[in-house]
């Protein structure tokens, strides 16, 4: 009886360790991938029709709901921005307002949450039941690299579509916000341009935003690669890695965003 | 998935989109359009206060904005702020004896440098300075002005 507390100790001790080493071994999965895919970038080059197709799968199948949110969210903001900033007479300012938010932030993020969602849960199931039907297995039989033929175009076809997509919603946005703002709520159309041109910096706003959108292309199709490819290969192995590519694309996101707008914006 | 032929049209006319909404952010968001890049000349300006005037605030003549405050430096030797001013190379006339005031655009609103034209028939070149300037109002300072004057009376 002496011995069982210190039983219960060691036990719980190795199953902390295990849960460590389990997650210390898919972070080194997942970077080796990441360096796979990388390699892979040569073969690529030779074969550029490969990301055509997947700028199509990722970024051209988006555009809809991408441009729908966007003029949505410009929409809201300058509805919401406006009922704040007359309240301070400081209406003039809401195109600052607007766009600040969207290409800072709203832009880069949501755009990011939107992908993530409709094109890396995609990707991962698709690449999970590659595996699980063996294609990958297939593939490697016959000589060809699943990583360079399969995962590469994917990768990049993402980190192309990322930005593009997000600078999509940023204008798309400032539209929206224009026209509530200026068509709607009547605020007077030449302040709302002058003072937002006067208050938005093209290297200190907009190529931070870019940058923002990049790295979260890079982030969202790393993860929906490697749960795919990490899958357990059965159905209900897959359904959980594209549940996983959901949420760890999101979390990722949200604080890759706090660790960036502290670093470009924090004085 | 379509034909590659239609694959490359609907590729390139996102990619076309994309880079379309970047150059819109860039010329119409931005200030990209509306900096004066390397252009225009330089005049000089020295405040006993400049207030919290910053760089990249207009420079304004009878209200039109015709250039920017590049910097905001501190003489050491006179205790002073140098302020650096880039004119646009369209209004190269302006005369030698042109005050230099910091205005506020509202009560709450930004500061920015006022030329008010004078009477010379010397235009100043670049690099020229600006004798005649006006600081920024404090707020605080009037209100002790204001308080002074008023025990003053009673």
């Amino acid at each position: 009886m002496v011995g069982k507390p210190r039983q219960i100790m060691f036990e719980s001790l190795a199953r902390l360790g295990h849960l460590g080493l389990h997650a210390l071994a898919r972070i080194g999965r997942g970077h080796l991938l990441l360096l796979a895919i990388l390699g892979g970038s040569a073969s690529l080059a030779a074969r550029p029709r490969l990301l055509l197709a997947q700028i199509y799968n990722i970024g051209v199948l988006s555009v809809l709901i991408i441009v729908v949110s966007g003029l949505f969210v410009g929409m809201v903001l300058s509805l919401q921005g406006h009922y704040v900033l007359s309240q301070f007479g400081a209406a003039e300012s809401l195109g600052v307002m607007v766009a600040a938010s969207l290409v800072r932030e709203l832009g880069p993020v949501v755009t990011a949450l939107l992908v993530a969602g409709r094109a890396g849960s995609a990707l991962t199931a698709e690449i999970g039941l590659m595996k699980a039907t063996e294609q990958l297995s297939g593939l490697e039989m016959m000589a060809v690299d699943p990583v360079k033929r399969i995962l590469t175009p994917r990768f990049f076809g993402g980190l192309v579509s990322m930005p593009l997509l997000a600078a999509l919603f940023s204008a798309v946005g400032v539209m929206g916000g224009y026209f509530v703002g200026v068509g709607l709520l009547g605020v007077d159309e030449g302040a709302f341009w002058s003072q937002m041109q006067n208050k938005i910096d093209f290297r200190e706003d907009i190529v931070n935003g870019v940058i923002k959108s990049l790295v979260f292309g890079w982030v969202v199709t790393w993860i929906a690669l490697f749960e795919g490819h990490d899958a357990t290969p059965t159905s209900e192995g897959v359904s959980r890695a594209t549940t996983r590519t959901v949420v760890h694309s999101a979390l990722a996101v949200l604080g890759l965003d706090f660790v960036l707008t502290a670093l470009m914006f924090g004085d | 998935m379509p034909r590659l032929r239609t694959l490359e049209i609907m590729v390139g006319a996102f990619m076309a989109a994309g880079f379309l909404a970047l150059f819109f952010l860039a010329m119409e968001v931005s200030n990209l359009s509306a900096d004066v890049g390397g252009e225009g000349y330089r005049l000089q300006a020295r405040f006993e206060n400049v207030g919290s005037l910053k760089v990249r605030a207009p420079v304004t003549i009878a209200g039109v904005r015709v250039g920017r405050v590049e910097a905001i430096d501190f003489d050491p030797q006179r205790f002073e702020a140098l302020v650096t001013l880039r004119i646009d190379p369209r209004y190269r006339q302006i005369p030698e004896d042109t005050i230099a005031s910091i205005f506020t655009a509202g009560l709450l609103g930004e500061q920015y440098v006022s030329l008010s034209a004078g009477g010379s028939e010397v235009n100043l070149g670049d690099g020229g300075l600006l004798e005649q300037t006006q600081s920024a109002l404090v707020l605080e300072q009037m209100i002790g002005q204001f308080l002074f004057k008023k025990a003053e009376e009673g």
